[in-house]
C-alpha cells in the first residue's frame, strides 16, 4: 500500500518536530511512536489527497495533548522556576543544548506553533488546521512564542504580557 | 512599538518571508525608518535559522525499529511482504543469511520461521528500558484477556518463577496474518527472556520442541494445536535457557 511507505518516509520529519517539540530522545521517540500506533489505527479517517504531513501532525497534536494530561513532566517549565544557563563560549553543541532549553521553557502551545511553521514550514491555514485553533491564534502564539524565545535566549525576563497562556 | 500600518501578524509573516511582495517592499520601507523594529524581526529570523540548525541532524538519524516497524496496517498482502522484507532488513542486522531464505522462498509467500520472528521481536523489544511492555504484569489478568481478544484465542501467561523468571508484561505486534503476543519476563539480575506467541492456521504442522540458533539470540520453539511459541533470549546459555523454556512448555502443554 502507496500511503503506509509514505507515512514511513515521513518518521524522520516526525521525529524531528517531536525531538524539538518535547526535548529528550526517548521521549519524543515515544511520542512519535504513539503517533505511528494512533495514525495507524485512524488511518480510515485520513482524506486522500490531502496533506499526510499535516494530518499526522495533527494526530501528533492530539496525542501529545493527551500525554501531557497524564504525564504532569512534561508540562513546560515555568520561566521563572529556574535560571537559564549562562552561555557559555561558542561551543556548538552547548548553543544547541541552549537553544534546545529555551524552546523548552516556552508554553506548549507557543511551542508547537512556532515548530510547526519555522521547523516544518507548515502554511499558518495548515498549522491551524492541525492544532485545531483559529488562524488568529495562530498568529498571536507565533508572535508571543518568537518574542519569549528571543528573550530566554539573550537571558532577558519576557515581558509579563507573555505569560499569558490560553 | 510605534504606532504602524502593519499588523504583528503582518510583521510574523515578514519574518517567515510569506509577505506578498508590494506588502514586503512597504514593510522594508517602513523598517528602514525603525530601526527597532527592524532589529526584533532581524532577529526572530536569526531565531528560526537557528532552530533549524539545531534540530536538522534529527533527519539524518537512522530511524528506531520500534518506529519502523509501528506503521504497518494489517491485511495487505502487499504491506505484508513488504513488512518481512522489513523483518528481513531487520535480519540482516543480526547477522542472518537472507539470500539463502529469499532463494528458498517464492516472493508471493513470505512466511518467516517462527523461531526468527521470536528473536527478531526479542531483540527489538528487551532492551527497552521506558517501554518494554505495553501492559505490565500488576495488570495480568487484563494483559491476558486483552491479547486472548485480540489474538482470538484464549492465551496464557505462564508462571516461570519455577526458573527464576517474573512476568514483566507484554505486548502485540503486528505478525503475517494477524497480531501475535510478546510475553517478557526478567530474572533477578535483569536478564529477559520473551515468549512469543500466535496462532496457528488450521493446516499447520505440530512441531515438538525444538532449538534453534538466531544469530546472537536462542530460540526453543514448538507449535501445537493452536499456538505456535517460542522462547527466546540474547543473555543467558542455552542450559538455563533451557530451563525457563521448559518450565513454559510444562504449563502451557500439560
Amino acid at each position: 500500500m502507496k500511503d503506509s511507505s509514505q507515512v514511513v518516509a515521513l518518521i524522520p520529519r516526525l521525529r524531528r518536530y517531536a525531538r524539538a517539540l518535547v526535548g529528550e530522545r526517548a521521549g519524543a521517540d515515544d511520542l512519535v511512536q504513539d503517533t505511528l500506533e494512533r495514525a495507524l489505527n485512524k488511518f480510515h479517517l485520513w482524506k486522500r489527497g490531502t496533506d499526510l504531513r499535516a494530518w499526522l501532525f495533527t494526530v501528533m497534536h492530539n496525542v501529545h495533548v493527551n500525554q501531557i494530561r497524564s504525564r504532569r513532566e512534561l508540562l513546560t517549565l515555568d520561566a521563572e522556576a529556574l535560571e537559564l544557563p549562562v552561555r557559555a563560549a561558542h561551543d556548538a553543541s552547548l548553543e544547541a543544548r541552549d537553544v534546545e532549553r529555551a524552546l523548552l521553557r516556552l508554553p506548549v502551545e507557543q511551542r508547537e506553533v512556532l515548530l510547526l511553521v519555522v521547523l516544518e514550514d507548515l502554511s499558518y491555514e495548515e498549522a491551524a488546521a492541525a492544532l485545531g485553533i483559529p488562524i488568529g491564534t495562530v498568529m498571536s502564539r507565533l508572535s508571543r512564542g518568537r518574542e519569549k524565545l528571543r528573550a530566554l535566549m539573550e537571558g532577558l525576563p519576557a515581558s509579563g504580557r507573555l505569560h499569558i497562556i490560553k | 512599538m510605534s504606532e504602524t500600518a502593519f499588523t504583528e501578524a503582518e510583521l510574523q509573516a515578514y519574518v517567515d518571508g510569506r509577505l506578498p511582495e508590494r506588502r514586503r517592499m512597504e514593510l522594508e520601507a517602513h523598517l528602514a525608518a525603525h530601526p527597532d523594529e527592524a532589529e526584533r524581526l532581524a532577529a526572530y529570523r536569526t531565531q528560526a535559522g537557528r532552530l533549524r540548525e539545531v534540530f536538522a541532524p534529527v533527519l539524518d538519524e537512522p530511524v528506531p525499529h520500534r518506529l519502523a516497524l509501528t506503521f504497518v496496517p494489517r491485511g495487505s498482502r502487499m504491506v505484508r511482504v513488504a513488512m518481512a522484507l522489513g523483518w528481513i532488513a531487520v535480519g540482516v542486522a543480526v547477522g542472518w543469511p537472507v539470500h539463502t531464505y529469499i532463494a528458498s522462498r517464492s516472493a508471493q509467500v513470505v512466511e518467516m520461521p517462527i523461531a526468527r520472528r521470536a528473536a527478531i521481536a526479542h531483540v527489538t523489544y528487551s532492551p527497552e528500558v521506558r517501554h518494554p511492555v505495553e501492559v505490565g504484569a500488576d495488570q495480568e489478568s487484563h494483559l491476558v484477556a486483552w491479547l486472548s481478544k485480540r489474538l482470538g484465542a484464549r492465551v496464557r501467561a505462564p508462571n516461570l518463577e519455577a526458573a527464576g523468571y517474573s512476568l514483566v508484561g507484554g505486548r502485540l505486534l503486528p505478525g503475517e496474518t494477524g497480531p501475535v503476543a510478546q510475553f517478557m519476563y526478567q530474572c533477578k539480575q535483569g536478564t529477559r527472556v520473551t515468549l512469543y506467541m500466535r496462532t496457528e492456521q488450521p493446516e499447520h504442522e505440530e512441531r515438538a520442541f525444538r532449538y534453534s540458533d538466531q544469530g546472537k539470540v536462542r530460540v526453543f520453539y514448538w507449535v501445537d494445536r493452536t499456538f505456535g511459541y517460542a522462547v527466546s533470549s540474547a543473555d543467558i546459555g542455552k542450559d538455563v535457557l533451557y530451563k525457563v523454556a521448559n518450565t513454559a512448555y510444562a504449563q502451557l502443554n500439560p
